[in-house]
């Protein structure tokens, strides 16, 4: 029987162990699938962020309460990717880059995996509210609620402009570190909400130019898809020159010291040749790669750690500052 | 083969059910004691400050 005999499997590993049906969906878990399920390596770049908007903040937030606030934030990160994946797990499992997933892979079944989520959303703003105040907590819910409602339900499966709009979930965090302390939200995090919101896009279009093929195949419309490589790559290197100036206005309104301007500035202008090169990449008419996406590759790549630079510098900057 | 649906695990399949469980087991626990901690550090800083 072909239930009977399914292979379990974690990454590109094979478990030696052969499940039958009932047993893969009730033990074939480990603790790491639960954890997996959280988006550890999303988590990671959304705790930095809401820990530089925490630091920027001015006043002072006790260290219990300010740890409490990270881990809200994370847990809550966390808890939105949970039922994204729950909403996704169709479609996850037509992508090969998101096929061994634990639902997909059938290691965790669809329905523990979304109460599991629902648990720790409710919880962390919960926690957050009763550790920092009503403002934090209320950003955090509202976070939660764009990336699942706004984005993963009504956006993703709709529209090209899906990372544009869904981009602003992603940009909350700063924004709750810095309301964690202050109770309010001030121009400073609004920028830093701003320098991820026009990340977003240039991001994951440089994926999506060298993984159109699984958008193709699970028919979610990304710009690559319904526009085009052609035009994914002008609209690339456009959202790149407003992030460059939307990166350097902390500096020029004031927010911050030459620190973080000359880094913003070389920081940006990397970034700007960077995604000149995916613009100017060898392509067909279609504007499909010839050399492999190479520029759009190294174009994701550089933008992850552009990301977390900008964030370095602006609280190197904050530091020299406070001397 | 058996009939028997659904099927009995051997040996090798329950050893590893009964690790996995165990593993989950021990996580739940470890954040379970963790959260506890965590809200008894929370309480003691908002007592402090009503002090």
């Amino acid at each position: 029987m072909m239930s009977s005999n399914v292979l379990a499997t974690r990454g590109g590993e094979q478990s030696p162990l052969l499940l039958s049906a009932p047993l893969m969906s009730d033990n074939g878990a480990e603790w790491r699938d639960w954890l997996l399920l959280l988006k550890p390596r999303v988590v990671s770049l959304v705790v930095f962020t809401g820990w530089i908007g925490l630091y920027l903040a001015p006043g002072h937030l006790n260290p219990v309460l300010a740890f409490t606030a990270i881990l809200c934030i994370a847990v809550a990160a966390g808890s939105a990717g949970a039922i994204n994946m729950w909403y996704e797990r169709d479609i996850d499992a037509l992508m090969h880059r998101t096929r061994k997933r634990p639902i997909p892979a059938g290691r965790i079944e669809p329905g523990a995996a979304l109460g599991f989520g629902v648990a720790l959303a409710v919880g962390s703003v919960l926690v957050m509210w009763l550790a920092t105040n009503a403002a934090a907590a209320t950003i955090l819910a509202l976070s939660i609620c764009f990336y699942v409602f706004v984005y993963t339900i009504w956006l993703k499966r709709r529209t090209p402009q899906n990372i544009v709009i869904g981009g602003a979930a992603g940009a909350f965090p700063p924004l709750i570190g810095w309301a964690a302390v202050t109770g309010s939200v001030d121009v400073l995090p609004l920028l830093l909400f701003g320098i991820v919101f026009f990340w977003t896009p240039p991001h994951f279009w440089a994926l999506s130019l060298y993984a159109c093929k699984d958008y193709t195949r699970a028919g979610v419309p990304m710009l690559p898809v319904v526009a085009g490589a052609r035009e994914t790559r002008r609209q690339i290197f456009a959202y790149t020159l407003v992030l460059t100036v939307v990166a350097v206005l902390p500096w020029m309104l004031g927010y911050t010291g030459p620190i973080y301007g000359v880094s913003a500035s070389v920081l940006s202008l990397a970034f700007v040749a960077c995604s000149w090169r995916v613009l100017t990449d060898r392509q067909d008419g279609s504007g499909v790669s010839l050399t492999e996406d190479r520029p759009a590759k190294l174009t994701f790549r550089y933008s992850l750690a552009y990301l977390a630079a900008m964030f370095v510098a602006i609280a190197a900057d904050h530091a020299v500052r406070a001397l | 083969m058996s009939d028997e649906f659904p099927p009995r695990p051997t040996p090798v399949q329950a050893a590893e059910v009964n690790r996995r469980q165990r593993g989950r087991n021990v996580a739940l626990i470890v954040a379970l004691g963790s959260l506890a901690l965590l809200f008894f550090a929370i309480t003691i800083v908002k007592l402090g400050h009503l002090g």
